[in-house]
């Protein structure tokens, strides 16, 4: 398409003017505090710069730091999982009542907020909850085996039932639009739907499941209210630490600490993203 | 041959039954916490149904109807707040010559790309010093930067999406470009502007963690109610508030397909 011609260009300084408060709003209120948390946790007592906030996180959260990591990666993979499950049943299955059924159901947690979502998990996986009350009457669990979920397995149940459809519906978009003669091609060549979903549909949409993916790895490590309310015990997550350092502690160096941490968490998911996408370009013929 | 298709047909109803009841089922408990009127422990169901609870938290009087309220009115704050500075940076962002345009795309993009907790931490902290903790005003610019990429990006390919031919034209007949932008491409640009502020709206309504550290504890928003009540054991309360958060969620995407037309959506981002 050719650049219509212009009455008059229009002064750089005129775009840059209507951006200004948009923007100013970003620094204000996001890149200035973004960096306060930063100095603030490598400052010291002192006022010195120092570790010592650092080490302090560590020595009292490392369990915590583990169980984030561990959390959010099994919750990330479980999700990628699903989704692909859902995607590619949509796509390749021969069943319509199946895809029609599919389809009906699993947008539904797509549009419930997180809090929202806390509170229905924070009854459903409870010992008395509807899940273990369901299983007890089929007969499918001993009453005296019930256990209560509302721990860091809780957690997961949340974040892989409230990410999975916004990774499904993401990869089932990318899956519609696929060229669909490679995929007969291999059909009629007797290949199994398994085998064309993992070599040929997969490969294919590996660029969306990142972003997905990646996208709902830094929003499991925002949430707040789905590790406070779902898990009530040790370990939990640090975002209820950090909140706890300031509710209980005013504490906002080690608070900082551990924000800076979760950031760096973010960093290797997005350097991750980032080397697969540059390495998918450089492949390219 | 039958058997083995059979067979097949079990097995699907199988996993899509275990699927529905886990999409289902977590729904289904809400629902019914919001009629029990008693519920313990071994009884797998409530022992008596009612709607007291619904009765005490829409009494006009009562907190769950003040949290609505305030949290109605700061949605509505945020959606002012954010498309006034959105709508021009959409504009400059569609039209205009711009350097560093994508750097400044990305910027809007940084308060959802980093955990925001600590983000949060420090902006209450700031906001301690300027005396806007616990005011209206406090969680609205928090809420409003929050929300920002949805509203710059999406009024950004709402402009990009209409015809640059029509403003030509109107400038052609001699209308001024303030004269053009009004008549001609804000009304045309104004179902996408009203899909972002659909999604502004809702981030504003269902965001807890900003509300949690810059609004306590004069602000109460139905998130914050939602959490107080569940925290407190309450959970006729609680669920009765989610189910009030889950009425406009689902409604709006409903009809947002009517105001997110195909040929803005493929511009978001661009």
């Amino acid at each position: 398409m050719s650049e219509p011609s212009k009455m008059r260009p229009d002064p750089p300084a005129l775009g840059l003017l209507l951006v200004a408060p948009a923007l100013g709003m970003v620094l204000a209120l996001f890149v200035y505090p973004f960096c306060l948390s930063i100095a603030s946790a490598f400052t010291g007592p002192d006022g010195f710069p120092s570790r010592a906030n650092f080490l302090k996180a560590f020595e009292l959260y490392s369990t915590d730091i583990l169980f984030t990591l561990l959390i959010v990666i099994s919750a990330t993979v479980l999700t990628a999982l699903a989704a692909i499950a859902i995607a590619g049943t949509l796509t390749l299955s021969a069943s319509p009542w199946l895809v029609a059924l599919l389809k009906a159901l699993y947008r539904w947690p797509l549009f419930i907020p997180f809090i929202v979502a806390a509170q229905c998990m924070r009854t459903f996986l409870a010992r008395n909850g509807l899940m273990n009350n369901t299983l007890v009457s089929l007969g499918l669990l001993d009453p005296a085996m019930a256990q209560s979920f509302l721990d860091w397995r809780g957690i997961i149940i949340t974040f892989v039932w409230k990410q999975t459809p916004f990774v499904a519906l993401l990869l089932a978009g990318a899956m519609a639009s696929l060229d669909r003669a490679t995929i007969e091609a291999a059909r009629n060549l007797g290949a199994g739907r398994v085998r064309v979903l993992v070599e040929i549909v997969i490969p294919q949409v590996a660029p969306t499941l990142m972003v997905g993916l990646v996208l709902s790895f830094v929003t499991m490590l925002s949430v707040l209210s789905v590790p406070m309310m779902v898990a009530g015990s040790q370990p939990t997550m640090l975002t209820v630490d950090m909140a706890f350092r300031i509710n209980a502690y005013g504490d906002y160096p080690v608070a900082n600490a551990l924000g800076v941490i979760s950031y760096l968490m973010t960093a290797v998911a997005a350097w991750l993203y980032l080397r697969h996408s540059l390495r998918a370009e450089g492949g390219r013929p | 041959m039958t058997l083995r298709r059979l067979a097949g047909f079990v097995g699907k109803a199988a996993v899509i039954g275990l699927l529905a009841f886990f999409l289902i089922g977590p729904l289904a408990n809400l629902l019914l916490w919001s009629v029990a009127e008693r519920w313990y422990t071994p009884y797998k169901l409530p022992v008596t149904y009612g709607l007291r609870y619904w009765e005490i938290v829409f009494r006009p009087t009562g907190d769950a109807m003040g949290s609505l309220m305030t949290s109605i009115a700061i949605a509505l704050l945020v959606v002012v707040v954010a498309l006034a500075v959105s709508v021009p940076a959409g504009y400059a962002l569609a039209r205009l010559r711009l350097p560093w345009r994508t750097a400044i795309m990305i910027a809007f993009l940084l308060p959802q790309a980093f955990p925001s907790i600590a983000v949060y931490i420090n902006v209450a902290r700031v906001f301690y010093g300027l005396g806007l903790t616990g005011t209206i005003t406090g969680v609205v610019l928090v809420h409003a930067a929050h929300a920002l990429v949805y509203s710059v990006w999406i009024t950004t390919a709402a402009f990009a999406a209409v015809d640059r031919d029509l403003e030509l034209a109107a400038r052609n007949i001699g209308a001024s470009p303030l004269h053009t932008f009004a008549t001609v491409t804000l009304p045309l640009a104004a179902p996408g502007i009203m899909a972002s502020a659909i999604f502004v709206f809702l981030e504003s309504l269902d965001e807890f963690t900003g509300t949690f550290f810059v609004g306590v504890p004069q602000v109460t928003t139905l998130p914050l109610l939602l959490y107080n009540a569940s925290m407190g054991g309450n959970y006729q309360i609680a669920s009765i508030t989610a189910l009030i958060l889950l009425v406009p969620s689902v409604a709006f995407m409903l009809v947002i397909e009517r105001f997110l037309r195909a040929d803005v959506l493929a511009k978001v981002g661009r």
